[in-house]
């Protein structure tokens, strides 16, 4: 009898894709498909400059001359680029100003997906407990951010990308798509011209912004793709922690998430940015339906002894895509990558990191937990490469693949290029299968062998997990729970 | 005349096809201990798989009873909820637990199981103190991922403090002696010793009288052939380690 009310309930945990409900909300979109015209349309609902929408137009024109790229480890049917919504907005009259006056409907996804949205709820909280502000994309358009005005009193700029065009062009001019330039690859291109919303931050030299930063990014649209564009710039000795969150509806057709996160460093800066990526992964037995998330991020230490830090939790897509970069031009700069990349059911992932070494003594870390289980297919692909003035350049890689069953598939695709004689490069890897003598010792002493499962895979990324704020690493923690359920047995 | 707390009738076992234990009779009563000795291959190690719950080992005839109650029909975690131990011969290793995650997930999903409330974070850290102490480890060992790059020895010793934690009501020690240096053995011994009482029961596996020096049993019980071959007082133990199990092998 128990045991069959647990099964049952597992089966439901199985097809419970938490934050898969769809939110019936008056929205308008752009008509169908993708010419010059819907790049008109969406500068034109952004109430953009003339220089903004010539950008969007040069990068439409290149995106034309550019093919998909195939050289990932994975598979999907031909994108129909002219089958897809470019813009999607809830209707609002004139764009939300405050709090109040957004659509309570809209308040209420966010309270749903448990991301504090009120000032006053988040300086409710516990005391001491650390706070952070919002901004909050729905589909093409950022609906609200929180504290602006309390970063604005230490310089801050936190606002949507929309926004800092309008009233920061110059600052957005001089950085946008200088780390990551308009063609450098199909889908950053694509990105460039259709882009939405994002966030913007600027933080002035030496400011150590007060609170956690973060955008959280709800696919609510059918039919329609999400291309989100983010600039953070940390000037000379600034710091700021980032954390960006994803979720979408479950949907029987695949819908593409390009987006471009571009973050540039200048002298002492120090930026982490960590992700929670939770986007639908499709249908674990089908594998119908399921975000495609094809993304660019790359960080460009530009000043000496910057300090970048990727994080990144990769549990939802039907397909990742996705190498968060740093590259180390400013002398003594580090970058770090820390990731979990866990793929069930018939999820496919490619993902890893770039760090390219131009400066003297730069130093880069990267430590990559993939997970796999199901049918899913998990490839870790890395570059580490020291230019010949990367004099003294240091890099150390760890990569974990870790099996969970017999039908899944792990791989390890690492570059590595040393062009002088100066510098110190290693690599571990290890590919371990999830092992019954483990399962069965930690059920003898009272387990459930799901508890077993995720107590063994929580050990095995305990230290990606470190890297994240503590309230995420407790999100993060139980989302590869979830991630894994039924993944046994 | 009261109901043994472990009851065993005609259990017959396979691995794979193989048959390991082929009719085993054993009764333990509550707040005894019991010695189970034979040469390699008797099947004790199998015994103790097939008490727990393993994957891979069939029970193809017999049944199980700990306090009356069907153990067989239980999964691992259920048994071990039930108060069943098992101090395993090659303690695992669980890269990136600390012991005290890995026990305290422990004793709060058997709580959970059997509907007690869950340790709170002061009570299950005085538990854990206490124990070490006992037992002679430096807590902050409690602190590091479970038996990584511990000795054999320590490895040991976490087993026996997981069992004093846990509190079980039968346990069932595998080999525990194999790997120990002479002091160690004393500690672990003691540790042991300290847990016996009227509610709780043990069966020790060991190929070894040594243990037995510390460890003292009620009853011994020769395993030959995947049967009980011959039982008796502590004495049998002794006589054992003199003449070998020769005599035994033609009974297999």
């Amino acid at each position: 009898m128990a045991a069959a009310t647990k099964t049952v309930d597992q089966v439901a945990a199985l097809e419970s894709y938490e934050h898969g409900f769809v939110t019936d909300i008056d929205q308008e979109f752009a008509p169908k498909g993708l010419n010059a015209d819907i790049v008109r349309f969406i500068s034109a609902k952004k109430q953009e400059p003339q220089w903004m929408l010539d950008w969007r137009l040069e990068a439409f024109e290149r995106w034309l001359a550019m093919d998909e790229p195939d050289w990932a480890k994975v598979s999907f049917p031909k994108i129909d680029y002219q089958d897809a919504f470019y813009y999607a907005a809830p209707k609002a009259k004139d764009g939300p100003k405050s709090l109040d006056e957004v659509d309570p409907e809209l308040l209420a996804v966010y309270a749903k997906l448990g991301i504090p949205l009120k000032e006053q709820e988040v300086l409710a909280g516990v005391e001491g407990a650390p706070r952070y502000a919002v901004d909050a994309v729905f589909d093409s358009v950022s609906v609200v951010t929180t504290f602006k005005k309390e970063l604005a009193e230490a310089g801050i700029i936190f606002c949507p990308m929309s926004e800092a065009i309008r009233d920061h062009g110059e600052l957005v001019r001089k950085y946008l798509a200088s780390v990551v330039p308009v063609s450098d690859n199909y889908f950053a291109c694509l990105n460039s011209a259709v882009f939405s919303d994002g966030s913007f931050v600027y933080v002035p030299p030496g400011v150590r912004c007060p609170m956690e930063l973060s955008t959280y990014f709800r696919i609510n649209a059918e039919n329609s793709g999400q291309f989100e564009r983010t600039l953070i710039i940390a000037d000379k000795g600034a710091y700021v922690s980032y954390l960006e969150g994803c979720t979408a509806p479950m949907r029987d057709e695949n819908q593409l998430h390009a987006a471009v996160v571009e973050l540039v460093l200048l002298d002492d800066a120090e930026i982490k940015y960590s992700t929670v990526q939770n986007w639908y992964p499709g249908d674990p037995a089908t594998g119908k339906g399921g975000i495609y998330n094809f993304v660019t991020k790359r960080a460009d230490c530009r000043g000496d002894r910057s300090k970048v830090s990727w994080t990144q939790v990769e549990t939802g897509s039907a397909i990742t895509w996705k190498y968060p970069s740093c590259v180390l031009r400013g002398e003594g700069s580090s970058g770090e990558f820390y990731s979990i990349a866990i793929t069930n059911g018939r999820q496919q992932a490619d993902t890893g990191t770039k760090m390219i070494h131009l400066g003297a003594n730069t130093r880069s870390r990267i430590i990559s937990k993939g997970i796999s289980a199901g049918r899913s297919s998990n490839t870790y692909r890395g570059l580490v490469s020291a230019h010949p003035k990367a004099k003294g350049a240091r890099n150390f890689t760890q990569c974990d693949s870790l099996l969970i069953g017999k039908t899944c598939a792990a791989h390890t695709v690492p570059y590595v290029e040393a062009r002088n004689g100066q510098c110190v490069f290693e690599h571990e890897a290890t590919t371990t299968k999830l092992s019954e003598d483990q399962l069965f010792y930690a059920m003898q002493r009272g387990l459930s062998q799901e508890e077993a499962v995720q107590l063994l895979v929580n050990g095995f990324v305990r230290d990606v997990l470190q890297q994240l704020p503590m309230e995420f690493a407790v999100e993060a923690q139980k989302l590869v729970a979830i991630s894994l359920e039924g993944s046994v047995g | 005349m009261t109901c043994p707390m472990l009851s065993i009738s005609d259990l017959h076992a396979t691995i794979g096809g193989k048959e390991i234990l082929k009719g085993l009779d054993l009764q333990v009563p509550a707040g005894e201990v019991h010695a189970i000795m034979g040469p390699n291959g008797a099947g004790k190690s199998t015994l103790s798989y097939v008490l727990t719950g393993r994957d891979g080992y069939e029970v193809t005839k017999g049944q199980v009873k700990l306090d009356g109650e069907d153990l067989l029909a239980l999964s691992p975690d259920q048994r071990a909820a039930k108060g069943v131990f098992l101090s395993f011969q090659y303690p695992l290793e669980i890269p990136g637990v600390p012991a005290l995650t890995f026990v305290r997930t422990a004793l709060n999903a058997q709580r959970r199981s059997r509907g007690e409330a869950e340790a709170s974070a002061p009570e299950f850290l005085k538990l854990a103190r206490g124990a070490a102490t006992a037992l002679k480890m430096d807590f902050d060992m409690l602190k590091r991922a479970l038996n990584v790059g511990f000795s054999g020895g320590e490895k040991k010793r976490m087993e026996i403090l997981q069992m004093a934690m846990l509190k079980p009501r039968f346990a069932i020690l595998d080999e525990t002696d194999s790997g120990l240096d002479i002091d160690a053995l004393k500690i672990v011994a003691d540790g042991v010793n300290a847990l016996r009482g009227p509610d709780r029961s043990m069966l020790v596996i060991t190929h070894y009288q040594r243990l037995l020096d510390y460890i003292r049993p009620n009853r011994v019980h020769v395993l030959s052939g995947g049967r009980i071959v011959d039982s008796g007082g502590p004495e049998l133990a002794l006589e054992l380690e003199r003449a070998g199990y020769d005599k035994y092998a033609s009974a297999a």
